[in-house]
Parts: structure tokens; sequence; C-alpha cells
């Protein structure tokens, strides 16, 4: 675990992002950057407010976190199943978890023309692309915990008479609990991204869609609101399953 | 004690690794034959690399030998038998995600006991090894010794006959491993389980047994085993007796040799005395 940051560690992150704000205030004044591409900080934190406040966002939200949230679970399932089958033998990690991680590196968000194709303009095709993103760190962190369980636990558990269902409750899963809670972190985040990267390319609703439809009528300080937004969401999501990981963590010690 | 029935016969055991006419093939062990007497003490000792775990991993069934059988009160061992054999492992082998007495629990849940039984035996066997206080505890938060210490006792609250340990203190440093090794002899002169004990240590060896079966160097046969006559429990003035330097003595000569086969560079035999 992260060891507590020091007073003074916080007072640097602050300072630099205070020095982003200043930045941004100072090159938007009058004479510097043009306002249609940069607009300054207080339109755009008075149009966030006013995003916050008339929940005009609602809808676009609502269709996001849906797609985040089924993409999210589709990938669990079949990331911890697969997982699980290619963890059973030797044989099958070493031929299918190179192939597996082969196949990560391939840069997804390449497949998502195809996947407008396939599953059209909704959401269909967002979940597609965050589910085939976040399926790989899930797949491969299953595999990695529980083909790397210390086999000393295994001998222990298998010379006191541990069946094969009792040893797989109570010694290969809590032992790999961890890793897999790594790969399920990291889908859950990196889906959150694909999903508005995918809204912003081709989409009907989201939030990634308010964003390209207020870029092209122009108005750029109530773009910058939502962008803030969606950047604030990705933050509270880091958080809550960051959260989630760690509590996840000390239950199994 | 010694002269109890024989409840484990180790019968002509080989156990090699690799296929024959390899010249990769290791043979661990070659022909090992052996009496364990009920309620005794057997020290395994022998240079690195000797087969004595693998001899000890055959008579507890996680290991099959290439030729010989072992029987267990007259049943060929097939395979781990929980009910008669308990194992304290070299390496910590507690899980660390469960506590101290959950893990004594777990051993006695994969054994099969009743659930209303386990909280109160598994009590008992920490009392035992004198560590009931810290039942909550996680293992992570435990030193060495006492982890050694918590291993015998999920071992002990499995209730089995047959007690194998190996190298279970090999991990300590040698003063902590002296005096965990006299409470060991009290607490085993009470249970009276039958033991086999595979050692690095001379002293160890001579302090616990009642018998050390002496191996070779790789492939490890039985060289010799000695006698120590010496009624349990053993206390610190055995330890520091001249019956017990003799007795050392005696197996540092036996092994010697074999110490040094092990030794690439001849020079640094007896650096490990």
């Amino acid at each position: 675990m992260r060891p507590k940051l020091q007073f003074g560690q916080r007072l640097i992150q602050l300072g630099v992002l205070i020095a982003i704000l200043v930045a941004w205030w100072y090159f938007t004044l009058p004479g510097g950057i043009n306002r249609l591409l940069l607009p300054p900080p207080a339109p755009v934190f008075s149009d966030f407010w006013v995003l916050l406040t008339t929940r005009s966002i609602w809808p676009d939200l609502l269709v996001t976190v849906h797609e985040w949230v089924v993409a999210v679970a589709i990938a669990t399932v079949a990331g911890c199943t697969l997982g699980y089958l290619v963890s059973r033998s030797a044989y099958t990690v070493r031929v299918f978890d190179p192939l597996l991680a082969g196949l990560y590196s391939i840069p997804a968000i390449l497949l998502f023309p195809l996947f407008l194709l396939f599953f059209g303009l909704g959401t269909g095709s967002k979940i597609a692309i965050g589910t085939t993103i976040a399926f790989f760190p899930v797949v491969l962190n299953t595999v990695a915990g529980l083909a790397n369980v210390d086999k000393a636990y295994i001998r222990a558990a298998q010379s006191m008479g541990a069946n094969d269902l009792q040893l797989f409750w109570s010694v290969m899963l809590p032992a790999a609990f961890p890793v897999v809670l790594t790969g399920l972190r990291l889908g859950c985040i990196i889906a959150f991204l694909a999903i508005l990267g995918g809204e912003t390319i081709s989409s009907l609703a989201g939030l990634g869609h308010r964003i390209v439809s207020l870029a092209e009528n122009m108005e750029s300080s109530r773009m910058f609101a939502n962008i803030i937004f969606a950047v604030l969401m990705a933050f509270v999501i880091n958080g809550i399953v960051s959260f989630a990981e760690a509590r996840g963590r000390r239950g199994f010690q | 004690m010694n002269r109890g029935d024989a409840v484990i016969k180790v019968e002509g055991v080989s156990q090699a690794f690799g296929v024959e006419g390899d010249p990769r093939r290791v043979v661990a062990l070659e022909s090992a034959t052996l009496d364990i007497a009920r309620g005794e003490l057997l020290s395994l000792i022998g240079p690195s690399g000797c087969g004595k775990s693998t001899l000890l991993n055959i008579i507890g069934g996680l290991a099959t030998p290439s030729t010989g059988r072992v029987t267990i009160e007259g049943q060929p061992v097939r395979g781990p038998s929980p009910q008669k054999v308990a194992y304290v492992f070299q390496e910590n082998t507690l899980f660390p995600w469960r506590t101290v007495i959950d893990n004594v629990k777990l051993g006695m849940a994969f054994q099969g006991v009743a659930k209303a039984e386990r909280d109160d035996r598994a009590r008992q066997s920490l009392e035992a090894v004198g560590l009931v206080d810290f039942s909550d505890h996680y293992p992570a938060q435990l030193s060495g010794g006492m982890k050694q210490r918590v291993q015998l006792a999920r071992a002990l609250g499995l209730q089995t006959e047959i007690l194998l340990m190996d190298e279970p203190f090999a991990a300590l440093d040698e003063q902590t491993r002296m005096v965990l090794g006299e409470d060991l002899s009290v607490l085993l002169a009470r249970t009276g389980k039958t033991i086999i004990f595979v050692t690095h240590s001379l002293v160890e060896a001579v302090f616990l047994a009642d018998r050390v079966a002496v191996l070779t160097a790789r492939p490890g046969k039985i060289k010799k085993i000695i006698h120590i006559d010496e009624p349990h429990p053993r206390k610190s003035a055995f330890m520091t007796s001249p019956k017990l330097s003799a007795l050392r003595n005696e197996l540092y000569e036996l092994l010697h040799d074999e110490i040094r086969k092990t030794l690439i560079q001849p020079t640094e035999a007896g650096a490990g005395a």
C-alpha cells in the first residue's frame, strides 16, 4: 500500500493544479488565445455551474453510465471465466497467455468503425468497444493471479485433505484475488475512456456526443464545462474502483 | 518407545527425476528401506539434495516413488492421507488472508472435522504452542518463529497419529530454533505422536530424535541409523551435555565426506558444520 502523502507533497500537487489554472487564465486574457478556441476560466465555470444545477446533462450521463456498466459487466464475466479456464493447466497457460497478451497490444479503437457497422450508431457499438478494451486486463490478470498461486499453499491444502472445490474457494481464489482486482480496476477505467472516445467518434447520445455537438456549434465554454464534468467523472470512477480494490485486498489481507 | 510396532514401512523406495538414459536424469533417492515405530521420533539428516525431503513427501503421499512402496499401518500410500498424516512445512504455508485461528480451523475443514468441534480444537492446539493470545492476528503480524509454531498448531489440530516435519526451523536463527526445539521436545513427548523430522542441523537431530537416519550424498541412500538413548522430554541440560556433543561428533564424522562430495570447492568444506 502507498504510504500516506506528506503535507508538503500535497502542497506541490495543489500548486501544479493552481499553476495550470493561472496559465489558463493568463493566456485567455484579451489579446491572448481566441476565445472560441479556448474560453477563459470564468465563463467555463459558470457554464459548469449551470450544467450541474439544471441537470440538462442527465439524459446523456445516463446513456454513458449505462454503456459503461454493461461493458464492465460483460468484460468481468467473460474475462474471469476465460481466465479461469486458461489457468486450469500449465499447458493452456503456455498456449493462451501469450496469445491474449498479443491481442491486448492491438489498438482496439481501430475496431470501432467495424463495431459501428455491426451494432449501429447507438449504445451497442460503445458497449462493444468498452467490453473489448476492458476484457483484456481482466482476463490477463485472472490468468496471472490463478496460475501463480504459490505452490506451497496448494501442497499444504492438499496434504490436509482439501478437495478440488475447497482448494479453489479457500486457496486459489483468495490468493489470486488481489491480482484479479487490479485487472478489474484497470478494465473499469479504460472501458470508460474507450466509451467516451467512441461517443466522440460517432454516436447518438452520451457525454462524448454532447461534447462533440457543442464543439461543432462553437459553444466553446459549454463544451469545456462538459469536458470538466467528464474528467471529474473519470476521477470519481478511478476513486471508487481504487477504494473498492483496497477494501477487497484488505478483506483478504 | 523404540519397541513399538512399525507404523510406517518404507520398502526399497527410489525416486528419480527425468527419463532413464538422459544425462540430466537425477536419482534423488536410492532404495531406502526403513521401519518407523509407533511413537518414535526419527530424524532424517544428510547433505543438500540427498533426497530427505523427497523421502518425506513420498511417505506423506505428496510424491509417488519411481520404485518401491510405503505402507502406513499396513495400507499402501497412494496420495495424501490427511486422517493419518499431518505436515509441517519448511516454508510458510499459512494463508495470509486468514487469521491465525482461521488458518488452524481451515486445516480441520479440509480434513473433514465437524464445524462445531473446530473452534475448541483450534484453541487447544494454539494453547499447546503458546499462541492462543494471537488467535486473531494475521500471519504477517507474526515473527518467523511464531509462524512455524502456528503451522505446528495447525498440524496438531488435525489430531493425526503421524507428524511429518520438513525442516520446520530452517528459516529461523539458531537461538530461536534451539529454544523452539526444547519446546517441541516437551510438546511432542506429551502427544506421543510418530514423527519424522527432516533437518540440516546436527544438534537439532540429536536433541529431538530417538533415531537419526544419516543419508549419503546424491543419490541418497541410508548410510547409518544412530540411536539416541535419552528419555523425553529433553531439557536444556541435554543440549549442553557431553553425550549430545559425542553423538553430534559421530554424526559429523558420518556426514563429513558426504557433504564434501556435494561441494564444488573442497576448501569450503566444514564451513557449514
